[in-house]
């Protein structure tokens, strides 16, 4: 490669954290007049690398050259005067000040020792010109939408003689047509000569827009590639983990009869949406029967978990269950109706950390019943010991702090607590995630035996072999529509793949 | 439609402006002498002391921070300063400095902790308010009278103004922090800092401000303030004693709110405070010209008009939620 012809270089970067290696050995090459695209899963290494360039972390190891220069970025201010920049996801401006303060605040115009507010005012009028953005600065900056907060955060990046422009998932609450209006920009900003790392995790948009993509797994650099030369499905299986050649022999064993839709449908749901996080979908899952939910990250996939369970209260649809049709508003009606979900984020919406094992498994119970009825202390002990046994969770006993458990044991400490309150349907949302391999098994095992007891499962997992294994049917999710659902024979990890990716 | 959004932010401040006036001119209505300028100037007098300590309690609030301890250090000056002239026989012009030397430390070591450790400012000043007010008693349980001649001078001097009008010292000194208040908060880099920590901190972290030092000095700032506020407070009683400015914080709080500035923080005015302050003198005033009620009734109107503010700003924010989702 041209080493002249480069603008933001790094080469072997290493990054640990306490019992994790975010980065390992990581090469990342930007050019100027491209736009990148940085690919991953959750826990590529996509952020790490992202902060590192922009120095909220510091490297470990490896070096990180700026058009030939070696630098060493310490702090977000520190690599804003070096040239890279960066817009976050989430609008990081000050929404109660006026746009063009947005844009100079920390560098604001002075005259005689003061601020020249006139100056401001022009200045950012200019600037905003040059990207085809007419509005009143002088406004607080909460009046406007977050695209075009977006917009006044690159102008305000570009300012500060950005050479390199980092966009960490500028699109996620951008409608269609605020995407065109930023995608253009960005060709404008790339015929300029700027360099853009833009992530996404809309596949779409990264064959709209970008030149070049990396792709990061696990820490570890997967390649660089020219974006018209690869493939879609060669993409999500690169991010994925597998050689596409490799699911050619993956075991097509057929799960049931699931093709047809069974009459007693346990869970029945038509046109349900929530405007902003999931298209409208319709969905069934039948007694016994586990449904797997695939697609990437930010497909949509929890928010289907979410609005079916009340979390995001639907804006369209119904809900049928068990052939009645009701009305979910909040998680409690759900409950009621013998639903159970289990989070995806152990840590935050799972576990009460500071809790011992039983009232971890109490708590919904307890809930189910009504505050005001006492569940006895023997009878809780009772219950703690029954399922600690069957679910053969690791524990010094029922009094143990759930924080002091493995992450697959408190795994299962949720699932005792959901399966105490007998659900006819449990969600399960990244059940196994960040468990080891043993546990991640018994899981497995367990959810596949509560589905013979006739329970009717939504299986929602990153692993598309893990799916593959448990799930007796899949809908399919991208881009926060449900695209398909596949059964049968269909059900092999290539051809999910395909209909993933959309070709 | 534009210029109506845009007072969704001042709402609160034009209500309390007009609301000042408005009950200005039901006192002159209803009463004789009350609508001349001395009762207006008076107000200022009797409240000098508030308007100073209110203006840093509003970049406290701005900052999205509180500092509860005002009240407390107001009357540790007092009784520090008492005690230094009184006992140790002390010049003011060494006592008045070190009083504001001290009170700007003392603030920056809230801000300190506040900052350095990650605590609830509540928490932090909470101590520093029991600190301050538990060393008045370990200097004397006794009212100590300030016999100095130079704050003998300061307290009885009345500046003239025209029409056989006059102002006390304090009102100057007052006045000049509003003025210095008003530059620093619209001219100067550490004033537009405030706002933009106020509004949201991680952002103006990542915009490259100085979080930390902004904080800490804005606490600071707020310790000078009180320990200024302290030294006007003992022109005008002219002692120090324990019980000095007990609740005083919540007055300054008041005012600010009264005044247009939320506790949610990124939004506030030091006109507004100084509105805030007045109303609560208008309606003292007005008390005392009534003559039957009790002094603790301007306490019920306060009560009454925070509620009212309060809702206020509730429901514009409610409302710019919803604008902003239609749009």
């Amino acid at each position: 490669m041209d080493e002249a012809n480069s603008l933001l270089k790094a080469k072997g970067i290493c990054k640990a954290f306490p019992g994790v290696k975010a980065l390992i050995n990581v090469d990342f090459e930007l050019r100027p007049g491209e736009i990148h695209c940085l690919m991953g899963e959750n826990g590529a290494g996509k952020s790490t690398l992202i902060k590192v360039f922009t120095g909220v972390e510091i490297l470990d190891a490896g070096e990180v050259f700026l058009g030939g220069n070696p630098i060493a970025p310490r702090s977000p201010h520190h690599a804003q005067q070096l040239g890279i920049s960066t817009v976050y996801q989430e609008v990081n401006l000050c929404s109660n000040l006026s746009v063009a303060e947005n844009i100079f605040i920390g560098r604001e115009p002075l005259r005689f020792g003061r601020i020249d507010w006139k100056e401001m005012k022009y200045k950012s009028q200019e600037l905003l010109a040059k990207m085809d953005l007419d509005i009143d600065v002088n406004q607080p900056l909460e009046r406007y939408s977050v695209a075009i907060q977006q917009m006044v955060a690159i102008a305000r990046a570009l300012d500060i003689s950005a050479k390199v422009l980092i966009l960490d998932e500028p699109t996620s609450s951008l409608d269609a047509k605020e995407v065109e209006k930023l995608f253009g920009l960005m060709r404008k900003l790339r015929a300029e000569g700027l360099g853009i790392i833009f992530i996404t995790h809309f596949i779409e948009q990264v064959y709209a827009v970008s030149d070049r993509i990396t792709i990061l797994r696990n820490g570890e650099l997967v390649g660089s590639y020219e974006t018209a030369q690869l493939p879609r499905v060669q993409l999500i299986a690169k991010m994925i983990g597998k050689a596409f050649d490799e699911f050619e022999s993956s075991d097509k064993s057929v799960k049931g009869d699931a093709l047809q839709e069974s009459r007693n449908a346990f869970l029945r749901v038509r046109g349900l949406g929530h405007k902003g996080s999931i298209h409208p979908f319709d969905l069934y899952v039948n007694k016994g029967e586990i449904l797997g939910l695939v697609g990437l990250l930010g497909s949509g996939r929890t928010e289907v978990a979410r609005t079916i369970f009340g979390i995001d209260k639907a804006d369209s649809g119904e809900i049928q269950v068990d052939g009645r049709t009701v009305k979910i508003n909040n998680p409690a009606d759900a409950i009621r109706y013998g639903l159970a979900y289990c989070s995806e984020n152990r840590k935050t919406e799972g576990i009460i950390e500071n809790l011992s094992v039983r009232e971890n498994i109490i708590v919904a119970l307890q809930a189910k019943l009504g505050w005001m009825k006492y569940i006895t202390k023997k009878k809780q002990e009772e219950i703690s010991k029954k399922y600690i046994e069957l679910l053969n969770i690791k524990t010094a006993g029922p009094e143990q702090i759930i924080k002091n458990l493995s992450g697959g044991n408190q795994q299962k400490v949720i699932l005792a607590r959901w399966l105490l309150t007998e659900p006819k349907l449990l969600i399960l949302d990244e059940p196994t995630r960040g468990i080891d391999v043993g546990a991640k098994v018994e899981i497995q095992k367990l959810i596949l035996s509560l589905a013979e007891t006739g329970m009717a499962v939504v299986f929602i997992s990153s692993e598309l072999d893990e799916s593959v294994r448990c799930s007796s049917r899949m809908a399919v999710l991208r881009d926060r529509v449900k695209i398909a659902e596949i059964s049968g024979e269909e059900m092999e990890e290539k051809n999910i793949m395909q209909t993933i990716a959309g070709v | 439609m534009q210029r109506m959004q845009l007072s969704y932010k001042y709402i609160n401040l034009i209500i309390t402006i007009v609301l000042f006036f408005a009950l200005f001119a039901v006192g002159s209505v209803l009463y004789n002498g009350f609508f001349s300028t001395q009762v207006l100037l008076n107000m200022l007098i009797d409240n000098a002391f508030l308007i100073i300590t209110a203006i840093g309690m509003t970049f406290v609030l701005i900052i999205g921070g509180i500092d509860i301890s005002v009240g407390s250090v107001i009357a540790l000056v007092c009784m520090l300063s008492a005690y230094l002239l009184e006992m140790q026989h002390l010049s003011a012009m060494i006592v008045i400095p070190g009083m504001l030397l001290m009170g700007f430390l003392f603030g920056v070591a809230q801000g300190s902790f506040i900052h350095f450790f990650n605590i609830q400012p509540f928490i932090v000043t909470l101590a520093g308010m029991f600190l301050a007010r538990g060393l008045c008693y370990v200097i004397s349980i006794d009212t100590i009278m300030i016999t100095d001649p130079f704050y003998q001078f300061i307290a009885t001097y009345r500046i003239p103004l025209p029409f056989d009008n006059f102002i006390s010292i304090s009102v100057v000194i007052a006045f000049a922090l509003v003025l210095a208040a008003l530059y620093l908060i619209n001219y100067t880099k550490f004033g537009r800092a405030i706002y933009a920590i106020g509004g949201n901190a991680q952002s103006a972290m990542l915009m490259g401000l100085p979080v930390g030092r902004t904080k800490v000095l804005v606490y600071g700032l707020n310790g000078f303030c009180s320990a200024l506020a302290g030294i006007v407070f003992s022109f005008y009683m002219l002692s120090g004693y324990g019980l000095h400015a007990m609740g005083l914080e919540m007055d300054a709080i008041a005012s600010a709110v009264i005044g247009g500035t939320p506790l949610t923080g990124g939004v506030g005015f030091v006109t507004g405070t100084l509105f805030g302050v007045l109303i609560q003198g208008v309606i003292q005033t007005l008390i005392m010209f009534q003559g039957t009620l009790s002094s603790w009734w301007t306490k019920i109107a306060v009560a009454f008009l925070l509620c009212l503010f309060i809702v206020l700003q509730r429901i514009v924010v409610s409302r710019k939620e919803r604008t902003k989702s239609i749009s």
